[in-house]
Order: C-alpha cells, then structure tokens, then sequence
C-alpha cells in the first residue's frame, strides 16, 4: 500500500518487515489470545538493536531520534503485532537521556542497549487522582541519604517484564509549594531491590492482553542516586517523556490504521456475495477510503512532533494533536475494517476483533481525548481554564 | 582470502507481477524492488566463511540501475565490508544481459583477485541461470553451480550440489566461482546497528566504460505474455463419471 510518509527510512523499514515477518499473525494471535507476553519477539527486537535506537552510539545503542523510534513502533503495530510490549523503552528514554546524570547514564545505558536490562515502566497514574497528576497521593520523603515512598499507583504497565520502572511521587507537599506542578520528582527504581521490599505488584486482567498492574508502597526505600536531575523538577521532566510517549502511540496508531485498511481492502477485493467481490460497493469501499485518508493526515502530524521532539523544539501540541488523530484515524479504519470483514471480523483467526480491542485503548491511554482538547482549548486557543 | 559477491536488484518476490500493456515487458513502476534472494544467500554465505576465519574480506558488486545502491547497502548491512556498483543503465526496465554481466565482473574480478565468487544460481526476474557460468568460462575458473554445502578446504572447495534425483559432491580448485541454491543457508536480516555501520562502509560507483565493456543488447526480446488463467475445475459426482471423463475428455486412460 502506497503512504505518504517520507521514504528517507526505508532501509530500517525493510529490515523491520523482514524481523517482524518471522513473527506471523498465529504468533501474536497465541499470545493475544493468552494474554502472555511476546518474548521471543522482543528479544529478537532487542537482540537486532531496535529497541536501542535512541541511546547514543558511545553507550552501545544507535543514537537516533525519535523519528526512527516511532518508525519502529509503526511497523511493529503495522505487521500484526502490538508494540504496547515495549514501547515504555522509547518512551522512557527521552527522559533519562535528556535529564538522567552521567553516572546514570553510564550505568544503565550499555546495559539496556544489550538487553541485558530492560526499561518498560513508568509509574505515574493513581487510582484516586487519575488525570490529574499534580494531585497524585504518592509521597517519597527524605530520610537522610534515603527516600522513603509511600503510597498506591494503577494501570503501570510491563512491570513483570522490565528491570528498571521510573516513578513519579511528591518529595514536597501540595501545600507548600507556589505551583501545583512543583514538589514532584522522578526516581529510576531497580524493581528487584523494591519488589517484596516495600513495593507490591497485583496484575490487572484487562482487555487489551497488556501486562499491567496495581502497584502497592509501604515504606519503600530509593537510595538518593535514583533521583533523576533535581529533586521537585520531575513533572517538568516527565513531560518530556510523556510528549515522546503520545507521539511514539501516535505512530502505532497509523500502524494499526494501514494495518486495518490492508486487511480490508484484501479482503473487500477477495469476498464475493451477490456474484461480485464486496469492493464493488461504494458502500464498502467509501469507509475504507475515508479511514485511508484520517490516518494519512494524521500520520502527518506524527511525523511534525518527531520532527520537533528530534530538534530540540516545543512539540507538545502536536505530540498531542497527532495522538488524537491518530488515535481517531486508527479507530475509524478498525471499524471499517471490522465492518468490511461482516460476521468473520469477530472470529479469532482473523485478528481483526484483536487489533479492534487494541488499538480502542488509544483514545484513553495514555491520555484521553478529552484532556487532549483541554490542553488544546486552554493553552494554544488561550480559552478560560476549565480545571 | 577475499570474496566477491555479485547482488542484482530484482522485483521483490512478494509483488504479484504485471505486464505491461504493450506486452514489451514488466511494470516496475512504483514495485517494491529488493535484492534477489539467491543472491542474499551467497552474500549470508560470505558472511559465515568471513566469521569462521575462511574469509577476510567481502566486496559485493552490482550492476543496474542508480538505485541498486539499495541493494548493495543491504548487503553493507549484513556484513559485507564495501561495494562496487557499475552504473550500467538509466532506465529500471533495462536488464543488463547475462554476457555484459560477466564481462563486467571478470574486469572486477582482474582488479580485486578474489579468491571466490558467490552468485546466486539465478536472478528470479529473468531466471537466466547463466552469469555464473559465463564468468567462470570468461576467466577459465573452476565452477560449482547449484550449492547446497560448501567447505572451504586448503585451495579448494568442497560443493555439494543440488541434482535433478539428488546431491552431488564434487571438488574444485580455487579461484572458483560457486553458484548457490535455495538450501544452501538461512540469510539473517540486517540489525540496526549495522545498517547505520553500512551506511559509512566505502560505495564505489563505476560505468562500463571505466572496464571497456560494452553492454548494448544482444538479444531481442519480441513479447512478454502473462501465463494463461487458469480454467475452473468441475467437481465429479461419482467414479464412474471421473473415469469416464478422464477416459472420453481427457483422454489421459
Ligand atoms: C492498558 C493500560 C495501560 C496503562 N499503562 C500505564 C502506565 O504504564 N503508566 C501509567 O502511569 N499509566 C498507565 N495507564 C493509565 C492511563 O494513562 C490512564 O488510564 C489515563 O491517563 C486516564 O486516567 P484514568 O483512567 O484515571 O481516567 P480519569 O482521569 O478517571 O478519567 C475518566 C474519563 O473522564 C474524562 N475526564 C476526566 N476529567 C475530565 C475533565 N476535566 N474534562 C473532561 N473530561 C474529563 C477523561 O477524559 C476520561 O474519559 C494505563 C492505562 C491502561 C488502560
């Protein structure tokens, strides 16, 4: 299927496909289907260098941008699979680069370039605050050269599968700080000295087949190293992280968007019913097509917010915008798609009800729409706070 | 020991192809094109001989269009160490002849005196099956077409060949030019590292007259035909009626 996404990347797209051919839908159909993770897929990710892409080349990864991140999450997505298995590494890294010390760096960086550690996780929801994060009830207090946290988060995803998780908790109290987004720091937490030692997992079944969990702290206790950058700062440094992590989603959705309009065109061409294939309908193909161009716009903004994320430049209003549209355009091609394939859309050995469920999270996770047009509404069109 | 490893640019083996209108050959416009797999093979089988220390150098040639840069990048990617790219042709619907191929290659192959050559048995676009051969006339080398094994031994090559009812084990001198078949290896795919590593390896860029060789057709192609559809089948209602048919409109019994 012909896009209009710039072909400057197609040599790591050609090598993405051929990695990711080895992964047939079956594959990712088993595990969806368990709800188990895909190990053998990110190893081979891992082991051939993609999930170390941003890290720069003198600590053993490739030293690209986000662009090419995002290309690699796309095409994860596009060949069937879900990168929501590893994407917490792209969009992690943004913040360890850009504010983690050199010493931290130098620790952990090799190391997540061979595999040897993984860097999945970010602990920043909680189940009484949820959107608002500058509210969030998770505190880190500090105890001499020691912080004690406590307190609950939820929905933290590919804990049992990561090393390292980067945790958002207060250090200075709500009341004492001039700005909400004050007094928040982030910590880099090695999960094996924490889990069972103040920190306490409970998996959430969910529909999405995503490996994600309650997390419980009773005076968990970081050693003042964890601090990434200074302490109170962290929300401000997150928000890299987080603008990273909207565009990097961004991009899985147009994945799963060609995904779904490649499916249903083949099928639409292939299924006959009243001595005609069903593309012969305008009344089919009309979906499609729209659900085709959604995704294309959107994958233009994508591209926009990589662009200025790699420079340097603001890019939270298009790391936003391009994961509303994205998110929307990949909607709309899965429900056209479904809607191509008739009742065999629901069967399993399809995939379509898989990616369907899949690619719906997008429009909740990591943020929802609504604050999306909040944020749109409140700081670029300069409308009246809301909340 | 140095190889030299011949890659072509082909139409990608998944496309479904079409002729063109006018019946004077195929549509390459906007067709994934990639590196013909026999060749990948051979340039995989480089690789493991330069791993297994039978190997030190690799050079991976190609001859086409401007864009079979691409070709020889994936090549870079997956290990050769640089490239060799003769600027045969402007337009992507010209295929080069097997003949000027390999009088393109034995003029490399003077220059670089390789040690081996590594081809594919054939480039799936024309299936001409023919380079390899006529390289190993045009040098007087020894050759070993069809391989499924090969052992490097002290200035020779041990090839196990693929036969029409089985393999065929034979040994030959070196310099050789070996031509590999399907089963020969499993090619890996490019990391990411390497493909940013390829993307600094060293990429010559020649034209045939840098070698005095002149590539203008010698063979006419008169008209490319897609093969004819294939008719539906009927289904039999008994054996007796499969017999008869078989025997009154077959005329196979
Ligand atoms: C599978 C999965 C994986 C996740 N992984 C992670 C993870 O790894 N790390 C992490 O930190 N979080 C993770 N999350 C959490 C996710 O980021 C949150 O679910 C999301 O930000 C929404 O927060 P909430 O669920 O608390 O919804 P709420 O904040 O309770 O919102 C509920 C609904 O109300 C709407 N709403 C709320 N306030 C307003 C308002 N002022 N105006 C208009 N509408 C409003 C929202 O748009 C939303 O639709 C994950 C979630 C899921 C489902």
């Amino acid at each position: 299927m012909q896009t209009s996404a710039p072909d400057d990347h197609d040599d790591l797209r050609e090598a993405l496909r051929a990695l990711c051919a080895e992964f047939p839908a079956e594959y990712h159909r088993r595990h969806g289907a368990e709800d188990s993770y895909p190990e053998e897929f990110i190893t081979a990710l891992t082991d051939a260098g993609w999930l170390a892409a941003m890290i720069p080349e003198e600590y053993g990864g490739s030293g690209l941008g986000l662009t090419e991140a995002s290309i690699v999450m796309e095409e994860i997505n596009r060949s069937g699979g879900n990168a929501g298995h590893c994407h917490g590494q792209m969009y992690n890294m943004g913040t360890l680069l850009r504010h983690g010390s050199d010493e931290q760096k130098r620790r952990y960086l090799p190391k997540i370039a061979t595999g040897e550690l993984r860097l999945q996780s970010m602990a920043v929801t909680e189940p009484t605050t949820g959107t608002d994060t500058t509210k969030l009830k998770t505190t880190a207090v500090k105890k001499g050269d020691r912080y004690v946290v406590n307190g609950q988060k939820v929905w933290i995803s590919r804990i049992q599968h990561s090393d390292l998780m980067i945790l958002l908790a207060r250090t200075t109290p709500l009341s004492e700080v001039k700005r909400k987004s004050e007094g928040l720091s982030i910590f880099l937490v090695e999960l094996d000295q924490a889990i069972g030692k103040g920190m306490d997992v409970k998996p959430i079944p969910n529909m999405v087949g995503h490996e994600t969990n309650e997390l419980f702290f009773d005076d968990l206790e970081l050693p003042s190293e964890t601090l990434i950058g200074e302490e109170g700062k962290g929300f401000r440094y997150i928000l890299d992280g987080l603008n990273a992590e909207r565009t990097l989603i961004a991009a899985e959705c147009i994945g799963d968007g060609y995904w779904f309009i490649d499916k249903a065109t083949a099928y639409a061409k292939e299924r006959e019913v009243f001595g005609r294939p069903i593309g012969q309908n305008q009344g089919v193909q009309f979906p499609l097509a729209r659900a085709y161009a959604g995704v294309e716009a959107a994958n233009l903004m994508r591209f926009e917010a990589c662009r200025r994320f790699d420079a340097m430049q603001h890019c939270g209003a298009q790391a936003n915008m391009a994961k509303m549209l994205a998110a929307e355009a990949s909607w709309e091609a899965a429900n056209a798609c479904l809607q191509t394939f008739g009742g065999f859309g629901f069967a399993e050995e399809y995939d379509v009800e898989r990616k369907f469920r899949e690619t719906r999270l997008y429009q909740v996770a990591p943020i929802s729409t609504n604050l999306i047009l909040s944020y749109i509404a409140e700081h670029i069109l300069g409308m009246p706070r809301s909340f | 020991m140095k190889v030299l490893v011949p890659v072509k640019r082909v139409i990608d083996y998944n496309v479904k192809v079409r002729v063109k209108a006018d019946n004077t050959g195929v549509d390459l416009a906007n067709v994934k094109m990639s590196m013909n797999p026999f060749d990948e093979i051979a340039v995989e089988e480089a690789i493991r001989l330069k791993e297994a220390g039978k190997a030190e150098e690799i050079v991976a040639v190609s001859i086409g269009v401007k864009q079979a840069q691409e070709t020889l990048r994936t090549a870079l990617a997956m290990g050769a160490d640089r490239a060799i790219l003769i600027e045969a042709a402007d337009d992507v619907g010209t295929d080069i002849e097997p003949l000027a191929v390999a009088k393109l290659l034995k003029a490399v192959i003077d220059e670089e005196q390789p040690g081996l050559v590594l081809c594919g048995k054939q480039a799936i676009d024309n299936d001409m099956n023919a380079t390899g051969q006529m390289l190993a006339a045009l040098l007087g080398w020894s050759q070993a077409t069809f391989a499924s094994k090969l052992e490097i031994e002290d200035g020779s090559a041990k090839v196990t060949r693929e036969v029409d009812g089985g393999l065929q084990v034979i040994k030959v001198k070196m310099p050789a030019i070996v031509s590999v078949d399907l089963r020969l290896n499993e090619p890996r795919y490019a990391s990411l590292p390497n493909i940013m590593k390829a993307k600094k390896k060293p990429l010559d860029t020649k034209t045939p007259a840098d070698y005095g060789v002149d590539v203008s057709p010698r063979l006419a192609v008169l008209k490319v035909e897609e093969p004819p559809a294939r008719k539906a089948g009927v289904k039999v209602g008994s054996v007796a009626e499969l017999v008869e048919k078989l025997k009154n409109e077959a005329g196979v019994i």
